[in-house]
């Protein structure tokens, strides 16, 4: 369970990112951030796994306050959740495989475990064939699969979205798309920052829409509602 | 930290070596040239140090005995000169060993001081050495005070000059020594910095999946260790190649000066010692610091 508290974010540059927020998203929920560029849906994300901290109000994720967490132990706060970015975000130096195992060798899982589990995710997202391959090897939509295989291959109970679909071309999307419905099927919770009107008119979730800091709408199978 | 993860982070660090290709080789290369420039200069100078060492441990001071003094007053003025604390030996030459070390050192034109043996107008002779040979002009100072010494002799000028030469070039030496170490460290943790800011959104990527900082910092830690000890292979080989020939070459030629450089063994396998910990340590040195900065997200 994620929850906000009267959070408010306001950068050293004098920007107010985020303007007072409350909400409460459930376990297993599937949740889209939508909003204009520049209204803070970003900040939102990162405030979620802890890229950014608050200037005040609380977040908290699964019983944890984020905002309290020390720099030096917020890389073991990341391992209980999975985060997917636009530009990926894979080590280029490290074969498929290997990208993903990284997030299991960080808690030293046991080898033969680490072996099975990668495993089971490549097949997961349909890329067990390329395993040995290098990220510059494949195109864009085989990378943000290899990325989300990394962010789930924890098991965690919430996976945390920037744009995922944000380089992407539409047919690679909606693949995108259906191994989130099928991780989120599994009991995970989902929160994504998306700007593609259609994917959220189609599969249809809650939608948080952030304007100017502040959350304009929270509908449950609600609709993109800008103009793009 | 668990003996399988050290394990791991072993395997990381090789792997990283290989495949960050070029830049492996920039740094190696780095600490090769800044090695090769330390090592022969390390070489001359303890070679240098060692020559100075033998001409100064040749210095000895000669005390000229009044032949008014008999055996008792020798053995007194023995005891004297053993009493002062810089004296390490005093050793008796009588007069007759004096002369004949006189007529042998000067060759065939020595017999003509064949005659003098009947009636020898040389001193008896205390042969002082000094524990540090800095102090001889202090000591042959402090001897020509005492009773019966009608002269303390140890080459004046000369010695003088010599000692403020080795001092000098000492002195010059340790500074270039120092100055070219600071370069090393300086030119091999930059290259090694410049390796390591192309990787810091590998280093950024990694925290966000959850490595701590000691995860990521290990297999750098490692690879700057076998960057310095890659780096160090090629001095240490030329040097013990070149420093072999130049001691077969020199070693018998300045052995006629009574000049001694360093032996192979065991001087070579200490400076391969030096080299190897030399590379190592500025490889994690400049890995580690450069890593740090990144570490900061």
């Amino acid at each position: 369970m994620i929850e906000m508290q009267d959070v408010f974010k306001k950068y050293p540059n004098g920007v107010t990112a985020i303007n007072g927020i409350d909400v409460r998203i459930n376990q297993g929920e599937f949740v889209y951030v939508v909003g204009p560029s520049g209204a803070g849906k970003s900040t939102f994300i990162k405030m979620m796994y802890r890229e950014e901290v608050p200037t005040s109000g609380t977040i908290t994720m699964n019983g944890v306050n984020v905002a309290k967490i020390k720099n030096k132990k917020v890389p073991i706060f990341r391992r209980n959740l999975g985060v997917v970015f636009q530009d990926f975000k894979l080590l280029p130096m490290k074969t498929v495989y290997e990208n993903v195992a990284f997030a299991l060798e960080v808690i030293e899982a046991q080898p033969k475990f680490i072996k099975k589990r990668v495993m089971e995710v490549l097949d997961l997202v349909n890329l067990k064939h390329k395993a040995r391959m290098l990220p510059t090897e494949l195109s864009g939509g085989e990378q943000q699969r290899v990325s989300i295989a990394r962010s789930i291959v924890n098991s965690p109970k919430v996976v945390i979205a920037d744009e995922p679909t944000g380089n992407l071309d539409p047919e690679t999307s909606w693949e995108i798309m259906n191994i989130f419905e099928e991780i989120n099927n599994r009991g995970t919770t989902i929160v994504m920052a998306t700007h593609n009107r259609e994917i959220v008119n189609t599969i249809k979730h809650r939608v948080i829409a952030i304007e100017a800091g502040k959350i304009a709408r929270d509908e449950q199978r609600g609709d993109y509602g800008y103009e793009n | 930290m668990k003996i399988r993860t050290l394990g791991r982070h072993a395997r990381e660090s090789f792997k990283s070596i290989w495949r960050n290709g070029w830049m492996t080789f920039a740094s190696v290369s780095a600490v090769t040239v800044t090695l090769i420039l330390v090592g022969v200069f390390f070489v001359i100078m303890m070679n240098l140090n060692k020559v100075a060492q033998t001409i100064e441990e040749d210095v000895q001071i000669r005390v000229h005995i009044d032949v008014a003094a008999n055996d008792e007053d020798q053995q007194k003025l023995k005891a004297e000169i053993e009493k002062l604390p810089e004296v390490q030996s005093v050793k008796f030459s009588s007069k007759e060993q004096e002369l004949e070390e006189l007529i042998k050192s000067m060759g065939e034109d020595g017999q003509a001081f064949k005659l003098f043996e009947q009636d020898n107008p040389l001193n008896d002779v205390f042969i002082v050495k000094t524990k540090n040979p800095q102090d001889t002009m202090e000591a042959a100072k402090d001897i020509g005070k005492l009773e019966y010494v009608t002269k303390a002799v140890y080459g004046k000028g000369t010695v003088e000059k010599l000692f403020n030469f080795i001092k000098a070039s000492r002195n010059v030496g340790i500074v270039l020594i120092a100055g070219l170490f600071f370069t090393a460290i300086f030119l091999i943790s930059n290259t090694i910095k410049i390796t390591i800011i192309a990787r810091r959104r590998e280093i950024k990527i990694m925290r966000l999946v959850g490595a701590t900082n000691n995860f990521i910092r290990w297999p750098f830690f490692l690879e700057g260790l076998w960057l310095g000890i890659l780096g160090s292979i090629l001095p240490i080989i030329l040097l013990a190649i070149a420093y072999y020939h130049a001691y077969d070459y020199l070693a018998p030629k300045l052995m006629g000066n009574f000049i001694q450089i360093l032996p192979y063994n065991p001087f070579m396998y200490q400076v391969s010692g030096i080299l190897l910990l030399m590379g190592g340590l500025i490889g994690v040195w400049g890995s580690v610091m450069s890593v740090r900065k990144f570490l900061k997200v």
